[in-house]
């Protein structure tokens, strides 16, 4: 190299070869880049900006929109603190015990509490209305309940349940994960010291997890915050949350210039809990330290009642709602049709026999079949969309430039806007373009992308270039080299981010319903369909539809879990 | 003061303590020595409560102590990496213990300052744990043990992570304070310096026993078990056949048996083999004996030479021998039980 430089005598000659090699390089960057980039400008910051304009608009600005949003937004508020206090009542117990105790079955139950977490809404949604709902086992058990079951209290109380249902296991892992990080040492010496066990907590132990506490509030809030598909599957129209309140005013009370108004707020919370979070975690981290293995058997007679009677309330709370939508989907309760007279209580293949059959006849109506297909075909190209952008972008953010310190916060700028809004700035951008069947996949593909990139990236990272030049010495060619090297490496990762992929277009609820053609459903979008419609056959398929949802899911989520290459620790 | 009688305790389905017996008394600091993992830090852990013995009683003042939690032993632990509070600053750390039993702030103010001043800390307080040294954070942990005055002291390897220099500098300080404060104090460690220099009588703890107890003196002088003559590195310790006519048979030739227990023909024995003083610090009436062995390796080692000679025997000379040369040695024998 500075044999090279010194024979350009004439400065100008040198300064062009410079500019040349960081023309290059510029160049094939942006080359990287552009596919991403123009993927994100089209689908992501167009639609953002026609949501900015349109919210801005004074049709939007007026007072009744505020009054709306003002108590749309208290209502938001009040369930997701209510929802994180529940969380918090059921996840600190549950941190503590697989913190500080072992027991037969611990890992089966950890498994067990992290499972809900990755499961679509539509199943958690349709798993508590099998178990609590008003066509569910607790009022065909407990019939003289039903009448309660249908007040809005109850359905308060059920949307309630199965945001706890979904969010314990952060308590659990960050919380849990900040104790068993304790030095066992500073309780030691606090107690010798004069304090008891209740001023030990207050005095070293909660002080200590401080950061941590905050980081899994702020987490389980913003959870709660923005969910759609169980206030909506869960609630009726009785609660409005910001979410469900931007559906409302797209498809059943349209409104586009309020709904926009509140998708900017939404995104204006998110991202200041994003922000919020990032600090806080940053702290945990800093705290982080060799774990020590505090954990024992329950010795005293009181640790002993905890620990079973923890046991027993989590595998009741986190099993009972996934047993019974399988058993529902299996089991006649009700009237095929609402008629009256006698019901053939009893096991039946019935729901899942009549998914296959179109027994309207209807044009417009849809065998529930086509919906499977119609999902997979939808999860297929998501996969291939993702990972087609996400390996350039993760291939150039893996060796970071400053192109990349800029451009990395922006890719992954659409994890704070909801799937909701994505649906809604669609709708503004593409109107009667829509018709097509390539958006639900596209909107799709922005929800996964920056999980993607986040799979693909440290694998990418973790391949040293002696490797590659290794190879090359030894006489491979770059295509021998990217198949003996980085392949085997990256199959792994590749795998591991297309399952997730996959899974996420598959339970995909918000932004497909407000894109998907009538013609088009998901298996989601018929579960919702056949959730709202009366009759036993109706309800079963719903649950059959649910079911096997459920368990595609969990064979994705067993994948991803065998790919891991290792435990990335915190969400 | 401190009594302990007859602990047992089991790790890992292992014995770990095997009947241990002892008592400290007023002003009295004793130095648990045992190799790691000797079940030394087990037996604080137990005293101060935060772990039971499977059976035995610990007694303070004649009072059994089984049924008193931790927090209401008033015994201070100093431990090995510290455990100083990371979200308190140092006053903080040394007032806790003063803040728990209720004291009021003008007592905690001057008690701290107390403190800060005997292990020569003044201004510290506000600082945080993490931005002092390693002696600086082992001060503070002893002063917030020193401060709520408790009625026992336990140091569990306190100065285990420091080094050298750091350590016989703050070794020589704690006795000091010891001396001063009155305070009978508990010491484990698995360094013979800082056991010999700090302890008023020494217990050996060895495969879950204590096997021997006696002042510093008395245990150098006569460690009686071949364990603890090694574990002191008080020389080289080689096996015998007990022979006829109290002589012992080794492979480096046959010695007197001049012992105060009664030996049987056929029995093994251990026997301490120490290098002969050189004149000068001969005393009269040393029995000088000599040993023959084939020198194997030379070490220089500044102003003399180690000799290592067959079977792992050690002398030192100030001339340096031949590998390979048979060489006489003066030396001390002295049978361990």
């Amino acid at each position: 190299m500075r044999i090279n430089f010194l024979n350009h005598r004439d400065p100008e000659t040198l300064r062009k070869s410079i500019l040349r090699a960081f023309a290059s390089l510029w160049s094939s960057r942006l080359l990287i880049w552009s596919a991403p980039f123009l993927f994100l400008l089209l689908f992501f910051f167009r639609p953002l900006s026609k949501i900015l304009m349109l919210a801005f608009n004074t049709t939007a600005l007026t007072r009744a929109n505020f009054q709306l949003i003002l108590s749309t937004l208290s209502f938001t508020f009040y369930q997701a603190s209510l929802s994180a206090i529940l969380t918090f009542i059921l996840g600190i117990p549950s941190a503590i015990l697989f913190a500080r105790f072992n027991f037969f079955g611990k890992p089966l139950l950890r498994a067990l509490t992290a499972v809900p977490f990755m499961l679509p809404t539509v199943v958690v949604a349709s798993s508590f209305n099998a178990l609590l709902g008003t066509r569910g086992w607790f009022s065909f058990l407990f019939p003289l309940s039903a009448s309660q079951t249908s007040t809005p209290i109850f359905h308060f109380l059920l949307i309630l349940l199965a945001h706890v249902f979904y969010n314990t296991t952060i308590v659990i892992r960050i919380v849990g994960n900040a104790l068993s990080r304790l030095d066992p040492k500073l309780e030691g010496a606090a107690r010798s010291l004069g304090a008891d066990s209740l001023r030990v907590w207050r005095h070293i132990t909660l002080p200590l997890l401080r950061p941590s506490l905050f980081a899994a509030a702020l987490l389980v809030f913003m959870f709660d915050f923005t969910s759609f598909g169980v206030i909506l599957l869960l609630g009726g129209s009785n609660f409005s949350t910001l979410e469900v309140e931007i559906y409302l005013r797209v498809l059943k009370l349209p409104n586009l210039p309020l709904a926009a108004l509140l998708s900017i707020i939404q995104l204006l919370f998110t991202l200041i809990f994003s922000i919020l979070y990032t600090r806080i975690i940053n702290q945990v981290a800093t705290q982080t330290a060799p774990r020590f293995s505090t954990s024992r058997p329950p010795k005293p007679i009181r640790e002993k009642i905890f620990v079973a009677s923890f046991i027993i309330l989590l595998s009741s709370f986190f099993f009972l709602p996934l047993v019974s939508l399988p058993l529902r989907s299996v089991t006649r309760l009700e009237a095929d049709r609402g008629q009256r007279g006698e019901v053939q209580y009893g096991l039946t293949t019935d729901y899942y026999q009549e998914l296959f059959i179109n027994r309207r006849g209807s044009l417009f109506y849809v065998p529930p079949m086509q919906a499977a297909f119609n999902s997979l075909a939808y999860a297929g190209l998501t996969v291939l969309f993702s990972l087609g952008l996400g390996y350039p972008a993760a291939y150039a953010l893996a060796k970071p430039t400053r192109l990349e310190k800029f451009l990395d916060p922006i890719i992954m700028l659409p994890l704070g806007a909801s799937a909701v809004m994505l649906g809604l700035g669609f709708i503004l951008s593409f109107g009667r373009a829509l018709a097509l069947p390539w958006f639900v996949p596209i909107a799709h593909t922005l929800v996964a992308l920056p999980f993607v990139i986040r799979t693909l990236q440290p694998a990418l990272a973790s391949i040293p270039e002696r490797l590659r030049q290794a190879a090359a010495t030894l006489g491979a060619s770059p295509f021998r080299v990217w198949q003996t090297v980085d392949f085997p490496i990256l199959s792994r990762a590749t795998l591991s981010a297309a399952t997730f992929a996959f899974t996420v277009s598959l339970g995909e609820f918000g932004a497909t319903l407000l894109l998907t053609r009538p013609e088009y459903p998901t298996i989601p979008i018929a579960i919702q369909r056949f959730l709202s419609q009366p009759g036993g056959l109706n309800y079963g398929q719903a649950m059959a539809m649910a079911t096997l949802l459920m368990l595609l899911t969990t064979l994705a989520i067993l994948v991803i879990e065998k790919l891991r290459l290792s435990d990335s620790g915190e969400f | 003061m401190l009594e302990v009688r007859d602990i047992f305790k089991t790790y890992d389905n292992k014995p770990l303590l095997r009947g241990i017996s002892f008592s400290v008394s007023k002003g009295e600091t004793i130095c648990l020595l045992g190799a790691s993992g000797s079940g030394k830090s087990t037996l604080l852990r137990m005293i101060a409560g935060l772990e039971l013995p499977e059976s035995g009683h610990i007694l303070f003042n004649k009072l059994d102590l089984a049924q008193t939690p931790p927090h209401a032993r008033d015994f201070g632990l100093v431990f090995q990496d510290y455990g100083l509070f990371p979200h308190l600053n140092i006053f903080d750390n040394v007032a806790f213990g003063l803040k728990m039993r209720n004291v009021s702030i003008n007592k905690i103010n001057s008690r701290v300052a107390e403190m800060m001043d005997l292990v020569n800390l003044q201004g510290f307080e506000t600082r945080k744990v993490t931005d002092l040294s390693g002696g600086e954070q082992q001060r503070v942990a002893l002063a917030r043990a020193l401060a709520p005055q408790p009625r026992l002291l336990m140091f569990d390897e306190p100065l285990g992570a420091l080094d050298k220099s750091l350590k016989e500098d703050l070794l020589n300080q704690l006795r000091a304070i010891l001396h001063k404060t009155k305070i009978p104090a508990i010491y484990v460690t698995h360094d013979q310096e800082e056991a010999f220099t700090i302890a008023d009588r020494i217990l050996l703890l060895h495969d879950g026993k204590i096997i021997r107890d006696g002042t510093p003196d008395d245990v150098w002088k006569n460690p009686n078990f071949a364990w603890a003559a090694r574990m002191l590195g008080m020389g080289n310790v080689i096996e015998g056949v007990v022979a006829s006519g109290d002589k012992v048979k080794t492979e480096y030739g046959t010695f007197p048996l001049n012992c105060r227990h009664k030996h049987t023909k056929g029995e093994n024995v251990s026997l301490l083999v120490q290098q002969s003083p050189s004149p000068e610090k001969s005393r009269v009436g040393d029995q000088g004996q000599e040993i023959n062995f084939k020198v194997e390796d030379v070490l220089f080692n500044r102003d003399q030479f180690e000799i290592r000679g067959r079977g792992g025997l050690i002398f030192h000379l100030r001339d340096a021998p031949k590998i390979g040369q048979i060489i006489r040695v003066k030396v001390q024998v002295q049978c361990l039980a």
